[in-house]
């Protein structure tokens, strides 16, 4: 390990760690091959975007408030997940607006705050990874990576780097996928028909995978997949960038 | 006669059944479709786009956080100009006021220019029930008003009729030939307005903007219907929204550059009116002009500092057309005159949020309303805030098929956020549950979930299958990695 290797504390997020254990085992070894220490600390569950997309503020403060101290030994803080990250860097001031001491803490936080795309590219300046994977890759621009942090052209410079990968653009490729938090199951025929959308865009794109950064999108995404039977995957951009095909 | 009152806690009925509709699906999709890419390329050529949505912005707030200052100045204005400035407090307030000034005026037969305002307050039903004929004259608004419905898109509210739709329903209504032909279908219309045109004592319009600084109203149109409707009756009346104030009419040139090309793509649209009141002597126009400004709920939205962001609307459908839930659920959906995401925002403001507590819930909040906005409303921000004060301020709304209400569940999910202990034991307990609940095995490791019990979980598994969660999660499969 480098001598000046940040250390990097991993928030895994609450469906990382009980849905996809195995995208925050692939978002460490990346981490690591970049150059970073990795710190875990199990204190930590969930940012309280749930309750705060949902407008119960007082639930989604009492919840985030404990986030704000998990990390103080950590140099970085990251996220495999595009919604959450917005969720302390965006949502994080406006939720704690009235609390001057937490806004302080929510300050220090949030400057050390990234999504691990953005983070690889923008800190590590770490781009080819070392990955091959001889497939045709659609990249899924979740919206809150996109549209609140304005992370457009990081994952994609990691997707160009693997060797052999094929990356298409989907048509409409910034529209969203229909997760969109508890609207999924608030509007569920709604949700499922943007995800179909979405699906038919990346089959007609010829991918063969579909790629992302956030794991409410890909549990959309898959779990539409998996009813229909559709000939396509997803993966989360973490463990494509573990490939060695 | 197109329906009347508030329907927003329909939005699920009737967002199926405009799913369910294959022919209006395409309708909509096309059209949004067609209107966003041609806004993209329109504001392509133009170097400075960008700071002059912020110009625009900034020119909104300043009114919106002085408005009764620019009212009073505006209002001033009209009547030195000649004009005759009436305040409505609420939608009927606006219709009397409306129907006396058409007694006043001796006429019976009205025509009107495309006004949203004036859907709001359901002028068209009260001058029919006053024995006044009111008809529309915006191709788009006609077609609506035939077809006894209400605007299904803020800028093209035909959208979602095909010519076959129209075809049909001149044949029923205006007994004419048959033909799917546009121009013909139009030249129909023009016939049939042409005859309301001669006989109108009154015209109607809305304003696009009102000029303080001036007194004038400026209106932007592509059919020129709206040009003769504010000149060839003897009397015009403009019904405004008291959030269509700018400052100043130099501040015209702002917006008109933003406006065209947000809600069409044009650069300009075919006519732009500027009517500073009534005619002079010797020159054309209208005897008299009267200016109607109405509240509505928009002073209730201005106390609201936060949420006042919504009046600097300057309604020109961008975010309807960008919008992932319209394209599906359509514009009569959201259950009253305005849809999509800014319709889903003002409409709980304007009718109160318990009669509406649905449309803040009905978007993925993806933000795609946001990057279209020519003055920058924070609309996914501000329909959060209203998702909060829907939780605060409302009774729990009834929920069929719920274990427990969601405050409760929410309640209970904080409780555990805040211990880990109860957050892993929570994980243990759905591992172990899942056990029994109907799944199919997919790559690897990975089981679904094809059926999900209770309210709200069951709703996923309708079109979608869950995952099981993993029988190891991450917390435990991290002492092994650190090692």
């Amino acid at each position: 390990m480098a001598k000046n290797s940040p250390k990097v504390a991993l928030f895994i997020t609450c469906l990382g760690d009980q849905f996809f254990p195995g995208v925050g085992e692939s978002v460490v070894r990346v981490l690591r091959r970049a150059g970073a220490t990795v710190t875990f600390n199990p204190a930590q569950t969930c940012c309280g975007q749930p309750a705060f997309n949902t407008g119960y503020r007082e639930e989604a403060r009492e919840v985030a408030a404990r986030v704000l101290d998990l990390f103080d030994d950590a140099d970085y803080v990251v996220a495999p997940s595009g919604s959450c990250s917005a969720m302390i860097r965006v949502f994080y001031p406006e939720l704690f607006a009235d609390e001057p001491e937490l806004l302080r803490k929510v300050e220090r936080l949030r400057g050390r705050f990234y999504e691990f795309s953005e983070f690889l590219v923008k800190v590590m300046k770490a781009e080819d990874l070392g990955a091959s994977f001889p497939h045709r890759v659609a990249y899924h621009d979740s919206c809150h990576l996109l549209r609140e942090l304005g992370i457009e052209t990081e994952p994609r410079k990691l997707l160009r780097a693997v060797k052999g990968i094929e990356l298409v653009e989907m048509q409409d490729n910034k529209l969203c996928c229909g997760f969109g938090g508890t609207f999924s199951v608030k509007f569920p025929e709604v949700s499922v028909a943007m995800a179909q959308d979405k699906v038919r865009a990346a089959a007609a794109a010829g991918a063969e995978y579909l790629v992302a950064n956030d794991a409410g999108c890909l549990m959309h995404l898959a779990g539409y997949i998996h009813r229909e039977k559709l000939p396509i995957q997803t993966l989360h951009l973490a463990e494509l960038l573990e490939k060695h095909e | 006669m197109s329906e009347t009152g508030v329907y927003s806690s329909d939005i699920h009925e009737r967002a199926h059944k405009a799913m369910g509709d294959a022919h209006l699906q395409e309708a909509y999709r096309s059209s949004t479709l067609r209107l966003y890419s041609h806004r993209l390329q329109a504001i392509g050529q133009v170097p400075g786009f960008e700071p002059l949505r912020d110009r625009a912005r900034e020119l909104k707030r300043e009114v919106m956080d002085h408005l009764d200052h620019y009212l009073a100045q505006f209002a001033d204005n009209v009547e030195r100009q000649g004009g005759k400035v009436h305040w409505a407090r609420t939608g009927e307030e606006a219709c009397e006021i409306v129907k006396e000034i058409v007694r006043n005026a001796g006429a019976q037969e009205v025509v009107k220019g495309k006004s949203m305002v004036g859907e709001e307050i359901e002028l068209n039903h009260a001058l029919e029930a006053a024995g006044i004929d009111a008809v529309e004259t915006d191709l788009g608004e006609l077609i609506v008003q035939l077809s006894g419905e209400r605007p299904a898109h803020i800028v093209a509210p035909a959208i979602h009729k095909t010519r076959h739709d129209v075809s049909d329903l001149f044949v029923d209504k205006l007994h004419s030939d048959r033909t799917e032909d546009p121009e013909q279908l139009t030249a129909i219309a023009r016939k049939a307005l042409r005859a309301m045109f001669a006989k109108a004592g009154v015209g109607m319009s809305g304003a696009n903007f009102a000029v303080a600084e001036t007194g004038s109203i400026a209106v932007i149109e592509n059919e020129g219907n709206i040009r003769l409707c504010t000149t060839a009756p003897r009397v015009h009346i403009a019904l405004v929204g008291i959030e269509k104030i700018i400052p100043r009419f130099d501040d015209l040139g702002v917006f008109l550059r933003l406006l065209g090309r947000s809600a069409t793509g044009q650069k300009l649209t075919s006519y732009t009116s500027i009517l500073t009141g009534p005619r002079r002597p010797g020159e054309d126009g209208p005897d008299e002009m009267h200016v109607v400004l109405i509240d509505n709920g928009r002073i209730r939205t201005l106390a609201d500092e936060k949420m006042r962001e919504a009046l600097y609307c300057i309604r020109c459908g961008a975010c309807l057309n960008a919008c992932p839930v319209y394209r599906k659920i359509g514009g009569h959906a959201y259950g009253w005159v305005y849809g999509g995401p800014i319709g889903a925002l003002i409409t709980p403001q304007f009718v109160g949020l318990g009669q509406a507590r649905e449309l803040p819930f009905a978007s993925s909040l993806c933000g795609a309303c946001r990057e279209v906005c020519p003055v920058r409303i924070n609309i996914p921000d501000l329909l959060l805030h209203l998702r909060s004060q829907t939780q605060e301020q409302l009774p729990a709304a009834p929920q069929a098929g719920a274990a427990i209400s969601e405050r409760k569940s929410m309640r209970l999910w904080a409780w555990a956020m805040k211990r880990p202990w109860a957050f892993s034991l929570g994980g243990a307990f759905a591992r172990f549950g899942v056990r029994w609940l109907p799944g199919s095995a997919g790559s690897g490791a990975q089981r679904w979930i094809t059926r999900l019990p209770f309210f709200p979980f069951s709703n996923w598994t309708k079109g979608r299958d869950f995952p099981a969660p993993d029988p190891v999660p991450f917390r435990k499969r991290w002492e092994k990695l650190s090692r």
